[in-house]
């Protein structure tokens, strides 16, 4: 029950990074690939109804693995506190600048707000990626399965390591690359003329980016987190997420030399999912790895709920997830194809 | 203020009491205006069509500022209270992650299409979208309140050998009696914030002369939502709270009512100050054995006072806990009168030209934010020193390894973030006002 439950979050935090990714994405490139009010006003309306439902993803992936993984929860977020806390401003700040955006007119008003929901989204991607980051390296737990890292230290991997060190910085960079490229494609998607163009131009940037970034970030890995390189010798079916993943990696210069854009959209969210797939593949069955002593790991067996209520909660959540893809599904459908860069529509 | 447990404390209360303004808003208009939108199929009246587009307006600023101030609250049961979290989040972290899964979504995409969809879904489908925002921000009220009331009532639970609480079943803690009583005592109190808004928006028009159409409308169903839901926010609710307290929470009954002494016929304070050094209340203004008889419907049963318990079980800001709920329970006989009146007179259909009442229910706005703040504290202080009540003092439950100098740093962080966000959903609310509502409906 517990290997299924790390299976479902690790799914849930999928689905978030691929869906908010491509917001954020959207969010870090708005100010370089729309310059004039209307064309803003399009990057906008291509995620304003969604960004919302995208969002709660994660909040639902950190409810399930509250209830779940009680140590995990308990333990990463009060160890993380500091970065914890200014990702939940940035994401005031980004949830606002959508929203009041467009309820005042004037390049005073819009202009500040653009700035603010591009900043916000950018760090947003780097603060993800180092969080990552950190999980993967492992944090410095105690025998009471706590730990306390501040911002940085000297930038070194070792016994006094910070949120920020050379590791982390650089799953950070690669985050926001690999979200960039998403953004981009998603905007690409979504909007005609300069804006696309624009959108597809960065995309060429990002693709080469991130194609050089996943090289070295997952040579570095293998060296830095042992268990990694172990869990893909002994099972060796593992091999398939990355196998996606560079799929999707080259499925997105594919498509993007023959301008299939809804093609090279889907080629990034395989290229995404099947890099966490790997992550998550890579570390089980640890969920928050120690640099400390592995024996302070914590693992699927010694984090879990007790029984009873990871089986009843399998029943609700099921219901609720067939609930919830189907608004998705609904709501996407809804407002599916390109925005219109008509300036009469109000709203988003 | 170096101890972390004082700031960890405030760090919840003021980022919480913050959240409080927002929810409890939208949670009332989103009642008021799916009825708005009912009227407007049944009728085919366009002016209610109108008015719960202008109604939409305020809630999305309100829903916007409500979500991104709530995202906090689930992160910091960990972040600030980790013991806390890896003891009980075997139990509470059901009824939170339900949120997200049931009603998050639902609130999140119906709000989408509620806004912008208006002409794409045609009348029914967008009075079935007014109607999914309404159910699914009442649901979300519901599991928030379930995970309050296993704090302030824990059922259906074990405790483990490793001191973690295991859940044993899963309908008593989704059904705790304690958690229906409060959900719709906090739920009418929503309501009476929703109707107050709409109210004083709506006499605020009629007396500055501007779109009085809207401004009646607004008026008329406010004043009859709000004198019902006013009501029985009294009884049966207020009172189903009072009985629970007293069988399961005597210590917090006992400190909120102001009794220091245990006594038979015991009086019920409507005026007074604590003084918590003396034992007594100064300047009493006491009904006589209203206090039994509202506890346990005869006028010469014994009260427990605060002397019956040890200092140690006492909530332990009794003056503030006593307070709150003298505020809201005052509040809470005003609105009674203030819209019983306003009933009245619309009854006897003179309501729109009497002034004096229009500036009543004008000047009545900010009092429901007021009230349900203070019953949210009566309810959270009234619990201490308890984290989960009988079996988890609130000092056990912090972060350890989080120190009181970080917890300052990000609570300033939040004053000042939110600082900017009251002053951002002042100006757009005002300017949404004075615009007033709109003749046509927006496309997405």
């Amino acid at each position: 029950m517990g290997n299924i439950w790390f299976c479902l979050v690790a799914l849930m935090l999928m689905v978030y990074v691929v869906l908010d990714g491509f917001d954020l994405g959207a969010g870090a490139v708005h100010l370089f690939v729309a310059k004039t009010d209307t064309e803003r006003r399009q990057v906008i309306r291509s995620i304003g109804p969604v960004w919302d439902g995208n969002e709660v993803w994660l909040i639902a992936a950190g409810g399930t693995l509250y209830f779940t993984f009680p140590l995990v929860y308990a333990s990463s977020f009060s160890g993380f506190y500091l970065p914890l806390m200014m990702v939940l401003w940035l994401f005031v700040l980004r949830g606002i600048s959508v929203e009041f955006r467009t309820h005042v007119e004037g390049p005073i008003w819009t202009g500040f707000w653009d700035a603010v929901f591009s900043l916000a989204s950018l760090l947003l991607a780097v603060f993800f990626g180092a969080a990552l980051g950190n999980v993967v390296r492992g944090v410095p737990l105690d025998s009471q399965g706590r730990f306390f890292e501040p911002l940085w230290t000297d930038f070194r991997i070792g016994r006094e390591t910070g949120i920020l060190d050379w590791y982390t910085l650089l799953v950070g960079v690669a985050a926001l690359c690999a979200l960039l490229l998403h953004g981009a494609l998603w905007v690409a998607l979504k909007t005609e003329n300069a804006v696309y163009e624009r959108a597809r131009r960065l995309a060429r940037f990002a693709w080469f980016g991130i194609a050089i970034l996943t090289v070295v970030v997952t040579a570095v890995t293998f060296r830095i987190q042992r268990i990694v390189p172990g869990n893909f010798s002994t099972r060796q079916w593992g091999f398939l997420f990355p196998v996606i993943a560079l799929a999707g990696l080259l499925g997105v210069a594919w498509s993007l030399i023959r301008k299939k854009d809804a093609r090279a959209f889907g080629s990034s969210c395989a290229y995404l999912a099947g890099m966490l797939a790997s992550v998550a593949f890579g570390l089980h069955p640890y969920v928050l790895p120690a640099s400390t002593n592995s024996a302070y790991a914590l693992t699927v067996e010694n984090a879990k709920a007790p029984e009873y209520g990871l089986r009843i909660g399998l029943i609700w959540w099921a219901i609720g997830m067939f609930l919830a893809t189907g608004y998705s599904v609904f709501s996407y459908r809804r407002f599916a194809g390109k925005v219109s860069s008509a300036a009469e529509e109000q709203g988003y | 203020m170096e101890d972390a447990l004082t700031v960890h404390r405030l760090h919840f209360a003021f980022t919480v009491t913050f959240h409080y303004i927002f929810p409890q808003l939208t949670m009332g208009l989103a009642l008021l205006i799916f009825l708005l939108k009912t009227i407007a199929l049944r009728r085919g009246d366009e002016h209610y069509n109108r008015a719960a587009r202008f109604w939409a307006k305020i809630f999305g600023i309100s829903f916007a500022l409500g979500v991104v101030t709530g995202i906090p609250m689930e992160f910091q049961f960990g972040t600030n209270w980790s013991e806390f979290s890896k003891a009980a989040g075997g139990v509470i972290g059901q009824t939170l992650a339900m949120e997200g899964v049931f009603s998050f979504f639902l609130e999140s995409t119906f709000f989408g299409l509620f806004l912008l969809g208006e002409k794409r879904l045609g009348p029914k489908g967008h009075w079935v979208s007014s109607l999914m925002m309404f159910l699914g921000s009442w649901l979300s009220g519901y599991l928030i309140v379930a995970t309050d009331a296993w704090m302030q009532h824990p059922v259906g639970y074990a405790l483990s050998p490793n001191g973690q609480f295991q859940l044993t079943s899963f309908w008593a803690l989704v059904l705790n009696r304690w958690a229906l009583w409060q959900y719709s005592h906090t739920m009418l109190g929503a309501v009476i914030t929703g109707s107050f808004t709409m109210a004083s928006v709506g006499a605020f028009y009629l007396l500055s002369r501007t779109h009085e159409d809207c401004g009646q409308l607004f008026i008329r169903l406010a004043v009859i939502v709000g004198v019902i839901a006013a009501f029985l926010q009294l009884f049966p609710t207020g009172d189903g709270q009072g009985t629970m307290l007293a069988r399961y929470q005597p210590t917090t009954l006992a400190a909120m009512e102001g009794l220091f002494e245990t006594q038979e016929g015991a009086p019920l304070a409507i005026l007074g100050q604590p003084d918590m050094v003396n034992r007594r209340l100064d300047n009493p203004l006491i009904v006589p054995k209203a206090l039994s008889f509202l506890t346990y419907r005869v006028w010469s049963a014994k009260v427990d006072g605060m002397d019956k318990f040890p200092p140690q079980d006492l909530p332990d800001n009794i003056t503030l806990l006593y307070y709150s709920y003298h505020v809201m329970v005052g509040l809470g006989t005003m609105f009674i009168a203030v819209l019983l009146l306003s009933a009245w007179k619309l009854w006897r259909k003179t309501l729109y030209e009497s002034r004096g009442m229009l500036w009543a229910l004008l000047l009545s706005l900010p009092f429901p934010f007021i009230a349900n703040t203070a019953g949210w504290i009566t309810a959270e202080v009234g619990r201490q020193p308890w984290l989960i009540f009988g079996l988890m003092r609130t000092r056990a439950g912090v972060s350890p390894q989080v120190s009181a100098g970080n917890a300052w740093f990000t609570l300033i962080g939040f004053m000042g973030l939110y600082t900017v966000l009251a002053i951002l959903f002042l100006f757009l609310v005002f300017r949404e006002i004075e615009r007033g509502p709109a003749l046509e409906a927006k496309s997405a």
